[in-house]
């Protein structure tokens, strides 16, 4: 039997603006089977976006939602997550919003591993005003502010986000919606920061100018840098050159979340235990 | 009041009414000289079983509270000058979407970098319109160290009556001042607390963006059955972004008047040696203190001098300096600036011979300074 989403929708507030073709609809709704699977009540999810084409994913899904300001959706859902611990609080973020405005927050989000789940989704260039250079552009590429050729370096997100110390982090694209329902399953499941690279197409303001102004042949190519993290392992440096590995590159289910920690503050403050010390971490630096 | 004695400094005085007040969330960034703030906080609400969060800049520091703001408890955050520039466009978020939240701002001589260790009041016409677009803005200043506290009270009490952020203007010396305060006990502040009004109806009826048009929102705490969308971009009824023209003129026209019309549960001044005076000086915050030093001296001397010290600064008591400026001869502003607040003063008696006595060299204004001033008017 299809899969009903009006449970989860806001049916009122479709048709999206997303473009037709666009990924972030494929996401939206792996995301939303993926709560439905883990039978997470729709009262105890919380989503946070921040601003660009991924920032009114908020508005279509019926939790309790929150629009930001540009870049600080991980700031404001560590203070929603904090005053409730026990919730499901998730960030959804563009490349730009999440990579150049909100490249702070999101390597603080990871390092405090804060239970978040972060769901970037990677478009490669700044959809909503109009092909700007975001910071995965692929280097040569068409932007509108780089007409002659983009000579940025591009972030690799994952590694980013490794090196920051999330616990969870993950890529995989909306070609494969089934995947991406498991990945999100594992990421909700996870305590601990989860960030997940979700690559998406905008054949629109990314692929017009660069020879794949369809959907389709977005999708071809997003298909042709992607490869599943075992095959990926298996090359050489050489041969890994211009690939992105899919699939869940980190998980570590050791590592401290700072919502536990913070309890453990407020039982030193309320002489349940003694103060924290370094004695307490292996881990120390 | 007056039945708790504590010796303490003013920024420490503010955290502890913010503990007695109801919070329990503070997000914050290091800044001098408002970190002892944060200090505090650090203890007090871990104790309370609250958070306090160092977060990773000012920005993130005021989105986090906002947050907590949003989930539905009492949240706080405090800065200086340089952070609330930074936290600028977040505050406009909460504006707009009328997210309860103090703030603190200890105010450093600037701008930028300025004087960081060192008094100003420079911060006063930047609280009145810290972020872009149309508001009002609701900004009250401690003039003493009891006033920290009682402020810091009373701003959790209207931000969540009025719905939006409510700043609390200390400034160096006064945050930094250590002294004998007498404040009221913490049952009586818990006592007076009011609540931030919740929908108790069934989930299809509730609308928090509908209400009258003097009205703020009314915002039902996060995860309790009632969903619905905050969002910076103008908004209809349920909080989803809209712009359909007669929604917007009167969601932004209610921001203003939610406030403009309500000005007489939020106007708070005091007056001193007021009723014969033929000089009147106007001081806020700690300067204020250098002032009624100074009105004694003066008196003494037979020089009628009397003081009046806003304490809400924004919305201004308007029509109270009007009254006082159609009845006295001269009036004097002093401030730690170059006369931020002497506009406000001029725009209000409609007048345009006010004097000011102003210095921003990161130094006090002694009050032999002012009785000197007074005497040359």
């Amino acid at each position: 039997m299809a899969f009903n989403y009006d449970k989860y929708l806001r049916l009122e507030k479709m048709p999206t603006l997303w473009c037709w073709g666009c990924g972030d609809g494929v996401i939206l709704k792996a995301f939303v089977r993926a709560i439905d699977k883990l039978g997470i009540n729709r009262d105890d999810v919380c989503v946070v976006s921040g601003i660009g084409c991924s920032g009114r994913f908020s508005s279509y899904v019926d939790f309790n939602t929150v629009h930001t300001t540009h870049g600080r959706t991980v700031a404001f859902a560590t203070g929603i997550k904090l005053v409730n611990p026990d919730k499901h609080v998730i960030c959804v973020a563009g490349d730009g919003d999440a990579l150049a405005i909100g490249g702070n927050h999101t390597i603080h989000g990871c390092r405090r591993n804060i239970d978040i789940t972060m769901i970037i989704i990677n478009n490669f260039i700044y959809g909503l005003t109009n092909s700007q250079t975001s910071p995965t552009t692929p280097k040569g590429m068409w932007t509108v502010s780089q007409k002659a050729g983009n000579i940025d370096p591009t972030f690799d997100t994952c590694n980013l986000a490794i090196a920051s110390g999330a616990s969870f982090v993950a890529r995989e694209s909306m070609l494969d919606p089934k995947k991406l329902e498991k990945v999100f399953v594992k990421a909700l499941e996870h305590r601990g920061f989860a960030c997940l690279d979700i690559l998406s197409n905008c054949h629109i303001n990314l692929g017009r100018k660069n020879k794949m102004a369809s959907a389709m042949e977005n999708l071809e190519w997003i298909d042709s840098i992607t490869m599943p993290k075992k095959k990926y392992d298996a090359l050489t440096p050489e041969e890994q050159t211009n690939l992105l590995p899919t699939g869940i590159l980190k998980e570590d289910t050791e590592a401290d979340e700072y919502c536990d920690m913070y309890a453990e503050i407020i039982k030193v403050h309320q002489g349940q235990r003694k103060t924290i010390s370094q004695d307490d971490f292996t881990k120390k630096i | 009041m007056g039945t708790r004695e504590v010796i303490s400094t003013g920024n420490e005085l503010s955290a502890l009414a913010a503990k007695d007040a109801g919070c329990t969330f503070f997000g914050g960034y290091p800044i001098t000289p408002s970190s002892e703030v944060m200090h505090e906080m650090s203890d007090l609400m871990p104790a309370v079983g609250g958070v306090c969060i160092q977060m990773e800049d000012e920005i993130a520091g005021v989105a986090a509270a906002i947050g907590a703001g949003m989930a539905g408890v009492r949240t706080m955050t405090a800065t200086s000058g340089p952070g609330i520039s930074l936290k600028a466009e977040n505050l406009g978020l909460a504006q707009m979407a009328e997210v309860p939240l103090v703030v603190v701002n200890v105010m450093r001589g600037g701008p930028s970098t300025g004087l960081p260790t060192r008094v100003s009041q420079g911060d006063v016409a930047q609280a009145k319109n810290p972020s872009h677009g149309d508001y009002k803005s609701i900004t009250l200043c401690a003039g003493s160290l009891a006033e920290c506290y009682t402020e810091t009270v009373r701003a959790f009490n209207l931000a969540d009556r009025f719905m939006q952020p409510v700043f609390v203007l200390l400034d160096e010396t006064i945050g930094h001042m250590h002294g004998k305060a007498m404040l009221p006990t913490e049952e009586e502040v818990r006592d007076g607390i009011v609540p931030r009004k919740s929908f108790d109806g069934p989930a299809e009826e509730y609308f928090p963006y509908e209400c009258e048009h003097d009205q703020p929102a009314v915002l039902n705490p996060m995860f309790k059955g009632y969903r619905y969308h905050f969002t910076g971009l103008h908004h209809d009824k349920k909080g989803f972004p809209t712009e359909e023209i007669e929604t917007c003129r009167k969601l932004i026209q209610r921001l203003e008047d939610k406030v403009e019309l309500h000005k007489d549960e939020i106007e708070s001044n005091e007056e001193f040696f007021i009723d014969d005076a033929e000089i009147l000086i106007i001081a806020y915050g700690s300067v204020s203190l250098a002032a009624k030093e100074a009105i004694r001296h003066l008196r003494a001397e037979g020089i009628k001098a009397g003081l009046f010290r806003p304490i809400t600064l924004w919305p201004s008591p308007q029509d109270r300096m009007r009254e006082l400026g159609a009845k006295i001869p001269k009036i004097l502003v002093v401030e730690l600036n170059i006369g931020q607040y002497r506009d406000e003063v001029q725009r209000s008696t409609g007048r345009l011979d006010i004097n000011g006595l102003f210095k921003v060299n990161g130094r006090p204004i002694s009050p032999y300074e002012i009785v000197n001033k007074v005497k040359e008017l």
